[in-house]
């Protein structure tokens, strides 16, 4: 039915759509390596480095040691500024986590003052904790919080661990398939309460304002360095046993407090992996049963 | 569904129903004697896995549904009180939220298999318009669904994208504050999304059933291209799809199981564990993975008017691929110039999915650019011409032809319990 012409005049058009595709393709390509050079610019200025975990993978579990030491920090450090809304102190007991006994427990929740009411005159008391009683805030509100912290309201730590990220970038985020790995709130956490440093010379940083390359929004952070080598005692080095101490640096200090911020964003993450594992192990078996069933019933079909 | 019918009501019951509302005979005949082409792949597979995710997402939903308060002061806590206090309510929570995610990877398989084996042309166009109404649907619960849990990724994404609808000439403005249901997003937008995002699954039920219907009138396609033409070509649908589907279902919950158990927040983002906060914009707002080339063919236009024509376009232009793509051979198998095209624009929606990711700035800006062209260019441009310019691969005479070589009677492979051929000749 096609004459020369027509034959001809399809193959320039052959050549032109296979031109143009190339073409699109060779400054779509052009276009993404003159950029990956400007993306480095950004925030954080540097990247938070990987620190091994125990309750990073499949396999992971909370060290409930560290979860406890983590608590320590936070009840002694950061519950000046910081709230914990979510979490109750019973949570403290649960399997998985620091698992305080229960008298521990109700000894820690007794220690705070707790504001409940009205009464039957209508008004409001204060009481001791009990353990179905969350976390006080240490500000009465979100108002006064700012106020006392130069403007800005420090923010609510309950689920911080899983709120801050530094992106991955290609290909790690490609890897990090295959590895599992979930832990870049606590790697943030951890690398920005160690990584105060000076500021570069040429840079001016502003009175209550502290230079942190870590930090993910910008150069400064409105936080000091809230953290110093021996600020803390911690309880479990208090005891006869030499064998359980634990070196008392900024590094394990923010380790230890990362730990408890990542549990208690994730206070299920024991139970969920352990029920991931045997969920696969039965996917894996029904495959094996299924592929066999399929070969079966396949077996007299040429497909 | 047409034709003659397998079923033979065996019990007295069955003969009782029968004769009153046949629905074991239409159950029977769409999902039992049902005849599939026997060379169907995996690639195949992935419509019942759409339909298994669609009951599991309905039934983590509803069960979520009982514990989630949609109120803006509200509704991050009671979420992190699923997560938390709810037995169970992590693996519900995690189950729902990645279930979307890997809902979206096999609708886009899906799809993708449409597009490669021709699944959209005559005589099954009616079957393709639903499934693009189908994804406009998903899109649609998705992303309300996404703005339930009030984090900040989920108001600044229900800003943006409520704030398209500004774009439209002398009635935008009208129409954002009607979608509002105030002057800003907020506790009117969060309820409105709650109840929609609770009604159009069972839309989606809805709209999958006459899918199905659709392709079982006309059978579905093949990886030949070739129509079956005797009851050699075909098996029944059980036990041989479903045990098939049954496999693909299986190895496809692998994946998701290892993102609920182990990377549960791999395919979300930080941003939404903050609670939502008006007076806070987060650096970067990105949607889900899977909007992303939609939101790179979105920002790709300079002006705000021209972005939503083209995202909106992007969308529509799929209606149209039927009666845009000129040629009558149906598989890409034996289309030499469309398979390179087909590769070539799966690889440009990947692009254009990294590009949403990225910062508007730069040569991100450009890239997004040339990509977005190439998306319309290949619906547009290429697939009408090539039906012109591309010699097709000679094809073989029938399905059996293909798989075996020859196509006699009484070869060997024979399906032993081939059933009824539909009543359709193509």
């Amino acid at each position: 039915m096609l004459d020369r012409n027509a034959n001809e005049t399809m193959t320039m058009f052959k050549l032109i759509t296979r031109l143009s595709a190339a073409a699109a393709f060779v400054i779509a390509g052009l276009g993404m390596t003159t950029v990956s050079a400007r993306a480095a610019e950004g925030f954080p200025i540097k990247k938070p480095e990987e620190v091994e975990w125990s309750f990073a993978g499949p396999f992971g579990t909370y060290d409930q040691q560290q979860l406890q030491r983590g608590f320590q920090i936070y009840r002694e450090v950061c519950a000046a500024c910081h709230s914990l809304d979510l979490v109750p102190f019973r949570a403290l007991g649960w399997e998985g986590g620091p698992n305080f006994s229960e008298e521990a427990v109700k000894q820690l929740a007794s220690e705070y003052m707790i504001t409940d009411g009205p009464d039957e005159f209508g008004d409001m008391f204060e009481r001791a904790g009990q353990p179905y009683d969350y976390f006080p805030s240490p500000f009465p509100n979100d108002k006064a919080a700012a106020f006392a912290n130069n403007g800005v309201a420090p923010p609510d730590l309950s689920v911080m661990a899983k709120a801050r990220g530094v992106t991955r970038g290609f290909p790690t985020f490609v890897f990090d398939l295959f590895t599992a790995y979930q832990e870049n709130g606590p790697d943030y956490v951890h690398a920005l309460l160690t990584g105060y440093e000076d500021p570069p010379e040429d840079m001016e940083v502003r009175p209550g304002q502290y230079y942190n390359p870590y930090y993910l929004y910008a150069a400064t952070l409105a936080m000091p360095p809230p953290l110093f080598d021996d600020m803390i005692t911690y309880a479990q080095n208090e005891d006869d046993n030499p064998d359980n101490d634990v070196p008392q640096t900024v590094d394990q200090y923010s380790r230890d407090v990362s730990a408890f911020l990542m549990w208690a964003a994730e206070p299920h993450m024991e139970t969920r992996k352990s029920m991931g594992f045997s969920v696969l192990a039965f996917l894996i078996i029904l495959t094996g049963l299924t592929y066999y069933t399929k070969r079966k019933v396949w077996a007299n079909v040429e497909h | 569904m047409q034709g003659t019918s397998e079923y033979t009501p065996r019990t007295g019951i069955e003969r009782w129903i029968d004769k009153r509302m046949p629905l074991p005979r239409l159950m029977y005949d769409s999902f039992v004697a049902y005849p599939i082409p026997r060379n169907l792949n995996y690639a195949y597979a992935f419509g019942g896995i759409l339909s298994v995710m669609l009951v599991l997402q309905i039934l983590t939903g509803v069960v979520l549904a009982m514990h989630y308060t949609a109120d803006a002061d509200l509704a991050f806590g009671s979420i992190e009180h699923i997560m938390r206090d709810v037995n169970y309510g992590w693996l519900l929570r995690y189950l729902h939220f990645n279930g979307a995610s890997l809902f979206f990877l096999a609708v886009y398989v899906h799809m993708f298999r449409g597009l490669y084996y021709g699944s959209y042309k005559a005589p099954r166009e009616v079957s393709w318009l639903l499934g693009v109404i189908l994804l406009v649907l998903m899109i649609a619960a998705a992303f309300m669904g996404y703005v339930l849990p009030w984090g900040q990724m989920s108001f600044w994404a229900a800003t943006v994208i409520t704030n398209l609808f500004s774009a439209l000439p002398w009635v935008g403005d009208e129409i954002t504050l009607w979608l509002w249901g105030g002057f800003a997003v907020g506790d009117p937008t969060l309820n409105r999304f709650y109840s929609l995002h609770y009604l159009l699954p069972f839309m989606i039920v809805g709209v999958v059933i006459l899918h199905v219907w659709a392709f079982h009138v006309t059978g579905q396609t093949n990886p030949t291209g070739v129509e079956p033409k005797s009851r050699r070509d075909v098996v029944p649908f059980t036990p041989h799809a479903t045990v098939k589907d049954a496999l693909a279902l299986v190895v496809f919950f692998i994946l998701f199981a290892w993102f609920v158990f182990y990377m549960p927040n791999y395919l979300g983002h930080p941003d939404n564990y903050v609670e939502a906060n008006p007076l806070v914009t987060p650096p970067h707002i990105v949607p889900e993975w899977y909007f992303l080339p939609f939101y790179a063919i979105l920002r790709a236009i300079p002006s705000k008017l021209g972005g939503v024509i083209a995202l909106a376009g992007s969308i529509f232009v799929l209606f149209l691929v039927p009666w845009l793509d000129t040629s009558k051979v149906l598989s890409a198998a034996y289309r030499p110039l469309y398979r390179i095209f087909f590769w070539v624009f799966v690889a440009v929606c990947i692009g254009l999915g990294y590009i949403g990711a990225m910062p508007p700035e730069g040569g991100y800006v450009i890239a997004g650019q040339l990509l977005t062209a190439y998306y319309f260019i290949h619906f547009l441009v290429i697939l009408p011409l090539l039906g012109f310019i591309e010699k097709p691969k000679p094809r073989p005479a029938s399905i059996t032809e293909a798989v075996l070589g020859s196509d006699e009677p009484g070869d060997s492979g024979t399906p032993a319990a081939a059933a009824a051929m539909p009543e359709r000749r193509g």
